[in-house]
C-alpha cells in the first residue's frame, strides 16, 4: 500500500510543495499526493501592491488553481473543517474524511479586519481600505483616483503580517503616484507601525526609515491600532494616540486558518502551527509539517520564505517516510524586493540570525542589497513570470538555494 | 554585562534593563522594577499578567506579544494598556524579570 501525503491549502506553499513532491515520488503506487483548497482561484498576491496604482490589472493576477498542479496530484476543492491528529484524518465539508500518512499544513494566513474595533464600520470601503485582498485593492484604486488631497495614512495594525515590507512599498509608491498626478504637495503622508522603527532589524530600519524621510513620509512608531473611527477620520492606538486621516490604508490583524483553531493540538493562540523552526515538524506529531504563512515561525511570512522552506520540507518528508531522523534544517532565509517608486527597488536578504545587511546578492557580483537600483525593480517585475513558471512548478532557482548566502554580505556595517 | 540591584541583590540585565537570567528574579523585586517603570502600585490585575508572563516564558522561551496576552491572559488588550501604559508586553516582561519578548517579523 502506498503512502498518502495530504497538503492542506493550494496557495503558494501548497502548490510548490505538491509539485516538488511529485518529482520526488513519480510512482503513484509508492506515494499519493492530495491537495485541498476551498476555491479555484490562485491569486498572485504580490500583484496586489500594484493594483491600487493602476499598475496591475486584477484579472491578470488570478489563474485556475488545479492548472498549477502537476497532473499526478489529486486536487479536491472543499472547505477544511478540522484535523484529528490522533486519528490522522482531515475532515472536509460535506462529511468527507481524508486519512493521511503525512500532513502538510499550507493554509496560509487569514485577514481579521473585524477584530479591530471600528475597522469594518463606517467608512470601510469608502475612506478606509486594505490592499491585502483583491476587492480591497480594487476599491482602493478607485478611491486613490478620486483623492484630491488631504491626510493619507498607511497603518499596520499589529504583527505578524504577511510580506512585512509591502506596507512600506505602498508608502513609497503612494509618494510616486501622487507626484505623477501633480498633487503630492496637497497630501500629508503618514506611516504608522507597531514597531519602534520603520522595520524590525536596525540596519534595514535605518535604510528604509531614511527612504521614508527622503520622500516626506511622517513615521509614527509603536502605534498599535486599537480603534478606527471612520466617521471622524481618526486611527486611535491602544495607548490613546490619534492619527487623523482622510484616506486610511490599513493592514488588518492576521491569524491562521479558522479550522486550525478548531483542531485540538494543531495551532497556537493565533491559529498558526507552532512547528520546529528548523525541521518544520510539529513537536509531538512527527507526521505533521507546516509551511508558508500557516507556520508559526520567527521568520517573515513571504512567498520567498515558503520557497526556501520547501526544499527542507520535501527532504524531511522523505526522511520521515523512510523512518530516518530528520536532517535538513531551515535557517529562516527570506529574500524580498522592496519597490521604492520611480522604477527603482531595493533588495533585502536575511535569515533567523542575520539581519538584512548591505552588500550584494547572491554573491559579490550580484544585485546590490539595501540600495535602490533599476535592476532590482526589473527583478521585482520579472518575479511574476518566475512565480507562475518556475516557483509554483517547484523548480529550483539556479544559484539561489535554501541556505542564506554569506559571501557578498557586508558585515562591517552591521 | 550590566547589573542592577533589586531588593538587595545584584542581577544581570541587558542594555535595556531586561533580566537575562529569569531565575534570579524574586517577587519582592517586582514592586521596585514597576516603580522605575512608572507604575506606583501593583494590583491583583497586574499580578495576573506578571505571573502569566513568567509561565509563558517557562513554557515557550519567550514572553508573549500584547495580542497573545489579550487573547490568553484573561486581561483584554485595552485593560493591559491601562495597567501598563507604556507598552504592556515590554513593561510586564521587565517587571516579571524575563528577557525582552522577541516579536515576530
Ligand atoms: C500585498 C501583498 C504583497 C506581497 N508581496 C510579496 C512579495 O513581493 N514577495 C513575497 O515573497 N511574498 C509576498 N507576499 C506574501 C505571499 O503572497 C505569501 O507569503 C504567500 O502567498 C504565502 O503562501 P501560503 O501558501 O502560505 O498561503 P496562501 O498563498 O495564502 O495560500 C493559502 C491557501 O489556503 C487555502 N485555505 C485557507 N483556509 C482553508 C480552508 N479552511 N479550507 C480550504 N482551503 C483553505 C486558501 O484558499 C489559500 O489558497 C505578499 C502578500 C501580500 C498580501
Amino acid at each position: 500500500m502506498g503512502k498518502h501525503i495530504v497538503i492542506l491549502g493550494g496557495g503558494t506553499a501548497g502548490t510548490m510543495t505538491a509539485n516538488r513532491l511529485c518529482r520526488t515520488y513519480d510512482d503513484r503506487r509508492e506515494c499519493r499526493i492530495t491537495v485541498v483548497d476551498q476555491d479555484d482561484d490562485h491569486l498572485y498576491q504580490p500583484g496586489l501592491l500594484f493594483v491600487p496604482f493602476g499598475l496591475a490589472q486584477p484579472d491578470h493576477l488570478v489563474r485556475p488553481r488545479p492548472r498549477q498542479l502537476d497532473a499526478a496530484v489529486d486536487y479536491k476543492q472543499a472547505r477544511i473543517e478540522r484535523v484529528d491528529l490522533d486519528a490522522r484524518t482531515v475532515h472536509l465539508a460535506g462529511g468527507i474524511r481524508l486519512p493521511y500518512d503525512v500532513l502538510v499544513v499550507a493554509t496560509g494566513a487569514r485577514l481579521l479586519p473585524e477584530e479591530t474595533e471600528g475597522l469594518t464600520g463606517p467608512g470601510w470601503g469608502e475612506k478606509v481600505f486594505t490592499f491585502y485582498d483583491l476587492p480591497g485593492a480594487v476599491g482602493l484604486h478607485e478611491a486613490l483616483e478620486r483623492f484630491e488631497g488631504g491626510r493619507l495614512v498607511i497603518d499596520v495594525a499589529d504583527l505578524p503580517l504577511k510580506c512585512p515590507v509591502a506596507p512600506l512599498e505602498f508608502a513609497f509608491l503612494t509618494d510616486w503616484y501622487l507626484q505623477r498626478r501633480g498633487i503630492r504637495d496637497r497630501v500629508e503622508l503618514t506611516y504608522a507601525t507597531p514597531l519602534d522603527a520603520a522595520f524590525t532589524k536596525p540596519v534595514a530600519a535605518k535604510a528604509l526609515g531614511g527612504l521614508l524621510k527622503e520622500k516626506g513620509v511622517e513615521l509614527v512608531t509603536e502605534f498599535t491600532l486599537g480603534e478606527v473611527d471612520g466617521e471622524r477620520g481618526r486611527l486611535v492606538s491602544y495607548d490613546e494616540r490619534e492619527v487623523p486621516f482622510d484616506l486610511a490604508v490599513v493592514v488588518p490583524l492576521h491569524g491562521g486558518a479558522e479550522y486550525v483553531e478548531r483542531s485540538e493540538g494543531l495551532g497556537d493562540e493565533l491559529g498558526f502551527v507552532p512547528v520546529d523552526p528548523h525541521t518544520l515538524q510539529l513537536p509531538g506529531h512527527p507526521a505533521v509539517f507546516a509551511i508558508g504563512d500557516a507556520a508559526g515561525l520567527p521568520a517573515s511570512k513571504a512567498g520567498s520564505v515558503a520557497h526556501f522552506e520547501g526544499e527542507v520540507l520535501v527532504h524531511n518528508i522523505g526522511r520521515h517516510l523512510a523512518g530516518q531522523p530528520l536532517d535538513a534544517s531551515f535557517d529562516g532565509h527570506a529574500n524580498c524586493f522592496v519597490e521604492t517608486g520611480f522604477h527603482k527597488a531595493l533588495l533585502i536578504d536575511f535569515n533567523y540570525d542575520t539581519e538584512p545587511l548591505p552588500g550584494h546578492f547572491p554573491g559579490p557580483l550580484g544585485l546590490p542589497l539595501l540600495k535602490e537600483s533599476h535592476a532590482s525593480h526589473l527583478g521585482k517585475l520579472a518575479f511574476e513570470w518566475l512565480y507562475w513558471h518556475s516557483l509554483l512548478p517547484g523548480r529550483e532557482l539556479p544559484g539561489i538555494g535554501s541556505a542564506m548566502p554569506e559571501h557578498g554580505k557586508n558585515r562591517a556595517s552591521a | 554585562m550590566p547589573t542592577t540591584t533589586y531588593a538587595g541583590s545584584a542581577v544581570p540585565v541587558d542594555d535595556e534593563g531586561f533580566f537575562t537570567d529569569p531565575a534570579r528574579w524574586t517577587e519582592p523585586m517586582a514592586e521596585q522594577i514597576a516603580k522605575e517603570a512608572g507604575i506606583d502600585t501593583l494590583t491583583d490585575r497586574h499580578w495576573i499578567v506578571i505571573r502569566f508572563m513568567r509561565e509563558q516564558y517557562a513554557a515557550k522561551g519567550t514572553g508573549p506579544t500584547v495580542r497573545v496576552l489579550g487573547k490568553t491572559s484573561g486581561v483584554s488588550v485595552k485593560e493591559l494598556y491601562q495597567l501598563f501604559p507604556k507598552g504592556p508586553a515590554k513593561t510586564a516582561a521587565k517587571i516579571a524579570g524575563i528577557p525582552k519578548p522577541r516579536g515576530c517579523i
